[in-house]
């Protein structure tokens, strides 16, 4: 098969590491005969883990899922990247880049066909965001014609990491440049989400009793039992990776494949940030009324509570939007509920048709359908806007620059680029944002003459 | 004689299927030898073990729907493909028409051709090809495009008939306008005729006319395949003198698109109804024939909600070129009866000068083939195909669709990556609308 996906620093191989739990589950639901079928040790196979500290990896490979990885897999490094970006795209980037490119090819190898490229990563850090956007344009380097979805990790307002907005804001440039989708997923979104998914199942109403153990947010039935603080939170990012990957790995009466996403959700090239929403987080134990239930689902997925990060997607601008439906769901479903959602949501004016669905037949495990949405939506604005005056709090004093510029190859230009190319991003959404609700005259037609 | 089919993409190869399952039950279907005989030599031939195999080349940019097909069709006991008439790859054309066309076609072009060849050199008499594709993705639009332009390279006199699912309005690829534009612009100048079915026309039987509570694709395209099947199935000409075995795709084309500028066909049958209300229903031709003739004047693809108040305009309208607001004017219609008592069904009113243009006289315009053989298991059967004004409308939407993205420039970075440049768009723009116009000026 066709996908292969690589991880850096800690928060990528955590949530690395809660996908494959899930995914060996979710094959071994399907696929009583063994754990391992083909399609999903392709996954396996074709993964790559980098860091820059052992600690996490080691433990991977040391816990139940050690043994479907191999050694030829894993790069690590023994000191970490300071949480410096310049360290990890650099320092490492150059110290480490033929024994990456060596990696990636043996990696690709293996696959007959080469579709996608995945990236988890995060942003505040150093190793994820600096090492793994240099990864990222190394992938474009080698293997230009593939894919490249990469999913950032964005730090909370109050993320303990002094420097995550230089980290940031380094990377996004990087995101923008070299990725053909992002999918953000802000932490503090990810926090929410845990939450209300606790307190729905502590204060449950008769009737609409909540399954303990959501699968959303657990891991039960996995390999690993015992499970980590940050686990649950990961579970979420690793069941957007599970959905995303599911028609790859699945049946389905319409299939949609991961180059697919690009295409139909990219309009513009640099405006290729899709923000992930998933529905339902939880099951519910009473499974009657399924229509109704059904269709809650879709409106779910485009509330506030269902996104990824911190975002109203109902009231910023839609690009477009892709519907990802696993379950017996039929296409009719989805037409029913996109001709009921699309009157409360604002589409860009040549794209008022701006759906892409697809159906996959197998529902994840513990529930019978589910939807992720990916909405390229001016919604996301307001996060990188966020970012940006965080960023200028720091840059204004130049505070901690001098970590960065010690770093060889690293100049005061990055910043000045850096901040330039996400102030222009930001510019770019604001334009669309401004043609929102008002009526744009339809292009004259081209005239023939008789 | 017989038709070879190329299906393209995951819509081609779903249709088809349904297709060459439609025409094995009908053929399986009672004691009527020489029908049978006749509709096996245009779609199967026979292996040494007696199975019956599609005349049929597959194709698609990933293997899952090829398979699901093939199976499909060995499950069924009664027909089945060719081991070895398929290519597929791993990987799709990631919904790019340009993906499709310059890169994917290209590259399997020698495959494919061998493949078709081999199906060719099967066919005692060849008819020519019926390629069947969806015009909204990449695999079946793109490659279907390139691989119909090989066709008519290597084939240059055999009729092509190409077979179109245009897409629904909403819900399936978002930069569906832009191939359909790409693909249909490009067909004009390959294909001998464009047959076209439109999902949402087809969606819309299945829930008013047969009352299918959650359609699924499966349906959808069985519709299509019946459709298909009442039209290609043998039947009797004019001039045939009572022989089934003719040229089914030449004679579908020389009746119906006589002129290059109009080559889009739509189809329209009647009855259709759920299995349970088949045994509580009667059909007499009288009326079937009189739904069939208000369905076509008045543009409406089912028998429900048919305004009857649409008539065809008066001779001194038809000098003002006023063609009365929804009146459905035609270039040619083929009209295809089936049934019982076939031979004392009344035709006269799709005979009316009225219904044409003025540049052809209604004798030439209107063709009639019929075949006493009861299709689908409707006593009587009458089915439609009319290169008329139906399409029009869909076609400007899609193409006002497809320019207002064109004008923001949204999405084109994407096929410049493949070499289709904004100028070749704009060619291509232009000749669509060179058909909208003339199919607007019919009168």
């Amino acid at each position: 098969m066709r996908h292969f996906r690589h991880r850096f620093g800690q928060a990528g191989n955590q949530v690395g590491c809660r996908f494959w739990d899930l995914a060996l589950r979710e094959h071994a639901h399907v696929n009583k005969k063994g754990l391992y079928d083909e399609a999903l040790s392709s996954f396996f196979r074709n993964a790559v883990l980098v860091d820059m500290e052992e600690g996490v990896v080691n433990e991977i490979l040391q816990g139940p899922l050690g043994e479907v990885f191999d050694s030829t897999q894993l790069l690590t490094d023994v000191s970490g990247s300071g949480n410096n970006w310049a360290v990890g795209h650099m320092t490492y980037g150059l110290a480490y880049r033929e024994q990456i490119v060596d990696h990636l090819r043996k990696a690709a190898e293996h696959c007959d066909c080469l579709q996608c490229f995945f990236l988890i990563h995060s942003m505040g850090g150093g190793t994820g965001s600096g090492l793994g956007t240099r990864v990222l344009s190394l992938l474009e380097e080698e293997f230009p014609e593939v894919c490249r979805i990469v999913t950032s990790i964005y730090p909370s307002a109050e993320d303990d990491v002094i420097t995550s907005p230089y980290n940031s804001v380094l990377a996004m440039r990087e995101l923008t440049e070299h990725a053909d989708c992002v999918l953000p997923v802000e932490n503090q979104s990810l926090v929410d989400i845990v939450n209300k998914i606790k307190r729905m199942s502590h204060t449950g109403k008769p009737g609409s009793m909540i399954k303990r153990d959501s699968t959303i947010i657990s891991g039960q039935g996995g390999l690993t039992r015992a499970e980590k603080p940050f686990d649950d939170m990961n579970n979420i990012v690793a069941n957007l990776l599970l959905n995303i990957t599911s028609s790859a790995r699945f049946d389905g009466s319409l299939n949609m494949d991961l180059n697919e996403i690009a295409m139909n959700l990219v309009p513009f090239p640099r405006l290729h940030y899709l923000v992930p929403s998933l529905t339902p987080l939880y099951t519910l134990t009473d499974v009657s009324v399924p229509t109704r239930r059904l269709d809650q689902m879709f409106s779910d997925a485009f509330s506030k509570d269902h996104q990824l990060i911190r975002a109203d997607p109902k009231h910023s601008l839609y690009l477009a939007c892709a519907l990802m439906v696993r379950g017996q769901v039929q296409v009719s479903d989805l037409r029913r509920n996109i001709e009921r959602l699309k009157p409360s949501l604002p589409f860009v004016s040549w794209n008022q048709e701006g759906w892409k669905t697809g159906l996959c037949s197998v529902s994840p495990v513990g529930h019978s359908h589910s939807l992720l949405a990916l909405a390229n939506n001016t919604c996301v604005k307001p996060t990188f806007m966020e970012l940006r005056e965080r960023f200028t709090k720091l840059y204004r004093k130049k505070a901690h620059l001098h970590h960065y510029l010690h770093v060889d190859g690293m100049e005061q230009s990055c910043f000045s680029e850096a901040i330039s190319s996400l102030s222009s991003l930001i510019e770019e959404y604001h334009h669309l944002d401004a043609t929102k609700g008002k009526m744009m005259p339809d292009a004259p037609r081209l005239g023939i003459a008789r | 004689m017989s038709v070879v089919t190329v299906q393209l993409g995951q819509c081609g190869n779903q249709v088809g299927q349904e297709l060459f399952d439609v025409v094995c039950t009908d053929v399986r279907e009672g004691p009527r030898k020489t029908y049978s005989a006749a509709s096996c030599e245009r779609f199967f031939y026979q292996t040494t073990h007696g199975d019956l195999t599609a005349r049929a080349v597959l194709i698609d940019m990933e293997p899952k729907v090829i398979n699901q097909s093939m199976t499909k069709a060995a499950k069924s006991g009664r027909w089945k493909y060719g081991d070895t008439s398929h290519f597929s790859q791993k990987q799709g054309s990631g919904n790019n028409w340009a993906n499709g066309y310059c890169v994917h076609g290209p590259r399997h072009r020698e495959v494919v051709e061998e493949l078709v060849r081999r199906e060719v050199e099967r066919c005692d008499r060849l008819s020519g090809f019926m390629a069947m594709m969806s015009v909204a993705g990449g695999t079946g639009s793109g490659v279907g495009t390139y691989v119909t332009q090989c066709l008519r390279d290597i084939y240059p006199k055999s009729f092509i008939l190409n077979h179109l699912t245009w897409p629904y309005g909403t819900g399936e690829v978002i930069v569906q306008n832009y191939n359909s534009v790409l693909t249909l612009a490009h067909l004009y100048q390959l294909s001998d005729a464009i047959l076209v079915h439109e999902n949402d026309t087809v969606h819309r039987i299945c829930s008013q006319l047969l009352k299918i509570k959650h359609i699924s694709f499966s349906d959808v395209n069985r519709v299509i395949a019946h459709q298909l099947g009442s039209v290609l199935q043998p039947a009797l000409t004019a001039d045939s003198h009572g022989v089934y075995s003719r040229n089914p795709l030449g004679e579908l084309v020389s009746a119906l698109t006589c002129h290059p500028e109009y080559k889009l066909l739509s189809v329209c049958t009647i009855p259709q109804m759920p299995n349970s209300s088949i045994a509580y229903s009667t059909f007499s031709w009288p009326g079937l024939l009189k739904h069939l003739r208000q369905m076509l004047i008045s543009n409406s693809k089912m028998e429900e909600g048919i305004d009857w108040q649409v008539r065809p305009p008066s001779g001194s309208e038809r000098t003002r070129s006023v063609t009365g607001g929804s009146f459905n004017a035609s270039v040619a219609n083929l009209l295809v009866l089936r049934g019982k008592d076939v031979y004392s069904a009344e035709t006269g009113g799709f005979e009316d000068p009225t219904l044409y243009t003025s540049w052809l006289s209604a004798e030439e315009a209107f063709n009639l083939w019929k075949s006493p053989v009861p299709f689908n298991k409707y006593e009587k059967s009458a089915t439609l195909v009319s290169n008329s004004q139906a399409l029009l409308k869909p076609l400007d939407n899609m193409v006002a669709k497809a320019w207002n993205m064109f004008a923001s420039r949204a999405y084109i970075h994407q096929y410049v990556k493949f070499g289709i440049s904004e100028e070749d768009f704009l060619d291509n723009f232009t000749s669509l609308e060179q058909v909208i116009s003339s199919y607007s000026e019919l009168c």
